[in-house]
């Protein structure tokens, strides 16, 4: 980004301004393109999540606004921009107006190094990977502020355990990242990302079968730190009424919503990056704009397919009990973690750049682990008689 | 708050630091607590010492009423009395009427009776199971089985033009006759839901996460279970094979085969959560049975006594009881031979069961007081009346 911010004040626009007020417009323009595209991302998927789940639920889900219900996200939005933003009397006013927007910035700031295509990241620093963890720790901060702030003991509860939560499954996840890293040697995304290639069995996640435990460690620990079902007690409804949020409103809510929605699609985003390819293409064409459009397509499509898992296991899985939930991260998912980064530095110190048969069985692994698993899911439908579904007699 | 709490709410923690106990307020708001219930938990982090339950956000001095709007004019009332299970309760005053007046009520008009109040309990048992996996944060299953509820509530509508407050059975029988075809169209019904009943238990019940939730959380002994009076699937669920329709059979249920489930601690503890649920689930498969057999074999002829207009039974007072969806209710009745009754009292199951959560709450967390509410199955109105 320094360098297109170099060109446009040398030849560019910014002709002639101080160097330092023209990375400002360009760091400023930047966010602003951002900030759009994360309400737009976070509203698709929010869209998205509501007819996925109201599918697997035997509904119809949200379909009046716009064709299939499309722009149903952007009149919530509106609706609830023009609602009372309402401050209760014995909140902390200060830190309670203060929340939302922290845990606002901490997602919002991971977005920075989310490579959508070749070249196409806001910031390829080169400690990409642990910047997201750094960063995205700070909306725990946020919920625990809300939490706090709210001067209610539901939003308390909910607070201490978003942080508790995310501060344990941090961990596992940091893990996972790290066996990645040790293939890769280097933290940048667009670096993981060039270290695999457009073909499964060049990714990460059949390279090896510690990175393969690592990709579902990973995943289950974001789950957790994106409060999603099974791990959503933080916003619990049975249990908490709604957590760390039961007192905002209008925008203030609306903005933790955006989070939570924003957030998961980071979720496949970070995950396609270190384990499916990100957006390596095959180099079928000589345009660069066609193969740009395909790289960002190709993206997008893995990580709304991650999304599209997360939202397909809200809709089956019940919510762990606190306990239950550190239980598993404790006792579980940390050792197993440890274990497997161990045993991955072991393999990167035997057979550094991967062995072309390694590949292969895991490759196959996975093939057979994805049939099994669609032979199961088809066994299912089959038994669920969806005719009896469709056409009910009464 | 109506409750007089002496606990000390400062205490000396480890290191001499000061810990203070929370008080929580859960309900009459709350998103779990099924109505209007009203906790008061006594918390320390996510551990309750114990959850005080507040009654009284429902009443509606329904027995009052009984002894001002007479006999007949009662009937609209009961359905009110437990709103998600109301055929059970047009049952058991109607009951309590003719046990009064000597009236025998003809073949179909018990069988009539039978087949609601056995859609009635479905239904019911119905919105208990998804409510169950509502409260444990599985949306899933509570609109699948509130979509099967919605079929079982065409076809009450089908019998009785209502589809909530029924107010189907009158004194000497029922309301209506079945029309032309139900018992067809009810088998056909059943005929679909039965399988379905294996998709909820693929869906919920054996879930790991689910089983984990609910089983060894707040087992309750048989010993506990009948000195607290615990009515129903809850007492069932402790392993007391107890049924009123099959202990102190009523109604036309003696001409039926059908098995008493009980809990068997087949997760955990005997008595404990997941067993109370699973009651249900099975006593859900024995309604099924019991209307496949009330439906094939239902008698022909009238489905009401006569009964005078100006119904004035003898001097007198009856206890009636019949098994609704949530056990063992009583209907107390007295008698001074006028066209009003002296005194109305009725006896229900979520009562009992409301009063053993304080004692069942203590050590528990928070979450599991959702799970413990959920699976005996209160339900507000039928706590206060």
């Amino acid at each position: 980004m320094q360098q297109l911010a170099d060109r446009l004040i040398d030849t560019g626009f910014l002709q002639g301004l101080p160097r330092g007020l023209g990375y400002v417009i360009v760091v400023a323009l930047f966010a602003f393109l951002m900030l759009n595209f994360i309400m737009l991302v976070a509203g698709v998927t929010s869209w998205l999540e509501r007819r996925v789940w109201a599918r697997i639920q035997s509904r119809i889900g949200p379909n009046r606004v716009g064709p299939q219900g499309s722009i149903q996200w952007l009149a919530d939005g509106i609706k609830n921009i023009m609602k009372e933003d309402i401050v209760p009397s014995a909140a902390d006013a200060p830190l309670f107006r203060f929340a939302p927007y922290l845990a606002m910035m901490g997602f919002f700031g991971a977005f920075a190094v989310v490579p959508f295509g070749d070249g196409l990241i806001v910031a390829d620093i080169n400690i990409g990977v642990l910047y997201v963890s750094a960063v995205t720790a700070l909306v725990v901060v946020g919920i625990l502020m809300a939490g706090w702030s709210s001067n209610n003991k539901w939003a308390l509860l909910g607070g201490i355990r978003s942080a508790a939560q995310i501060i344990s499954y941090e961990i596992p996840a940091a893990l996972a990242v790290l066996t990645v890293v040790l293939f890769t040697g280097t933290l940048s995304m667009q670096g993981i990302i060039r270290a695999q290639g457009w073909a499964p069995w060049n990714w990460f996640l059949f390279h090896n079968p510690f990175t393969f435990v690592a990709f579902f460690l990973f995943f289950v620990s974001a789950l957790a730190e994106g409060n999603r079902t099974p791990f959503d007690l933080p916003e619990a409804e049975s249990e908490l009424v709604a957590g760390a949020f039961t007192e905002y409103s209008g925008l203030r809510s609306l903005l933790f919503f955006l989070v939570e929605w924003g957030n998961l699609y980071l979720i496949g985003a970070i995950c396609t990056t270190l384990f499916l390819g990100g957006w390596q293409v095959p180099a079928f064409t000589d345009s660069g704009l066609v193969l740009g459009l395909a790289q960002v397509l190709t993206f997008f499509l893995k990580a709304y397919f991650l999304v599209f898992v997360a939202m397909w296991v809200r809709g089956t899985l019940p919510r762990v009990r606190v306990d239950q939930l550190m239980t598993l991260c404790w006792k579980y998912l940390v050792p197993i973690a440890f274990v497997n980064m161990i045993l991955a530095a072991f393999f990167a110190a035997i057979l550094p750049n991967g062995s072309i048969f390694v590949k292969a069985g895991m490759c196959v692994f996975g093939l057979g682990l994805a049939v099994h698993f669609f032979q199961r899911v088809l066994f299912h439908l089959r038994r669920a008689k969806p005719e009896l579904h469709l056409s009910p007699i009464v | 708050m109506s409750h007089a709490i002496d606990i000390d709410l400062h205490r000396e923690g480890p290191g001499g630091l000061e810990t203070e106990e929370m008080t929580l307020n859960m309900g009459p708001q709350h998103p779990s607590t099924h109505g209007v219930l009203r906790f008061v938990v006594k918390a320390d982090g996510e551990v309750m010492r114990r959850a005080i339950p507040d009654i009284g956000y429902l009443h509606r001095s329904i027995e009052k009423i009984a002894e001002k709007v007479g006999y007949h004019g009662f009937m609209p009332y009961t359905d009110r009395v437990d709103y998600v299970s109301a055929m059970q309760c047009n049952q058991g005053w109607a009951m309590a009427c003719e046990k009064l007046a000597g009236i025998e009520v003809p073949r179909r008009g018990e069988y009539c009776r039978v087949i609601a109040s056995e859609f009635g309990r479905i239904a019911s048992h119905l919105i208990s199971v998804g409510a169950t996996g509502m409260d444990m944060g599985a949306i899933t299953p509570f609109t699948h089985a509130i979509r099967e509820r919605e079929y079982i509530n065409d076809i009450l509508e089908e019998l009785c033009g209502a589809r909530l407050t029924f107010n189907y059975m009158r004194i000497g029988g029922c309301a209506w006759d079945l029309p032309p075809g139900f018992a067809k169209r009810a088998i056909a019904y059943l005929d679909r839901f039965e399988p379905l009943i294996d998709e909820y238990d693929e869906l919920i019940s054996f879930n790991k996460i689910y089983v984990e939730r609910l089983a060894n959380v707040a087992p309750i002994t048989a010993e506990r279970a009948i000195s607290w009076n615990l009515v129903g699937p809850n007492l069932r669920g402790s392993g007391v094979r107890y049924d009123v329709r099959r202990d102190v059979p009523y109604s036309a249920y003696p001409e039926f085969e059908f098995d008493v489930p009980v809990g068997t601690g087949e997760r955990g503890t005997l008595g404990d959560c997941y067993d109370r649920y699973m009651v249900r689930m099975r006593e859900i498969r024995q309604s099924c049975r019991i209307l496949r057999q009330a439906l094939e074999g239902i008698p022909a002829g009238p489905v009401v006594a006569k009964v005078p207009r100006t119904f004035k039974p003898a001097p007198g007072a009856v206890h009636v009881r019949v098994e609704a969806s949530r056990g063992d209710m009583g209907w107390f009745a007295v008698s001074d031979g006028t066209a009003f009754p002296v005194r109305v009292h009725i006896r229900t199951g979520s009562y009992a069961a409301m009063a053993a959560i304080e004692e069942l709450s203590k050590g528990l967390m928070i979450a599991d007081l959702v799970a413990v509410i959920a699976s005996l199955d209160i339900v507000a109105p039928e706590v206060d009346r």
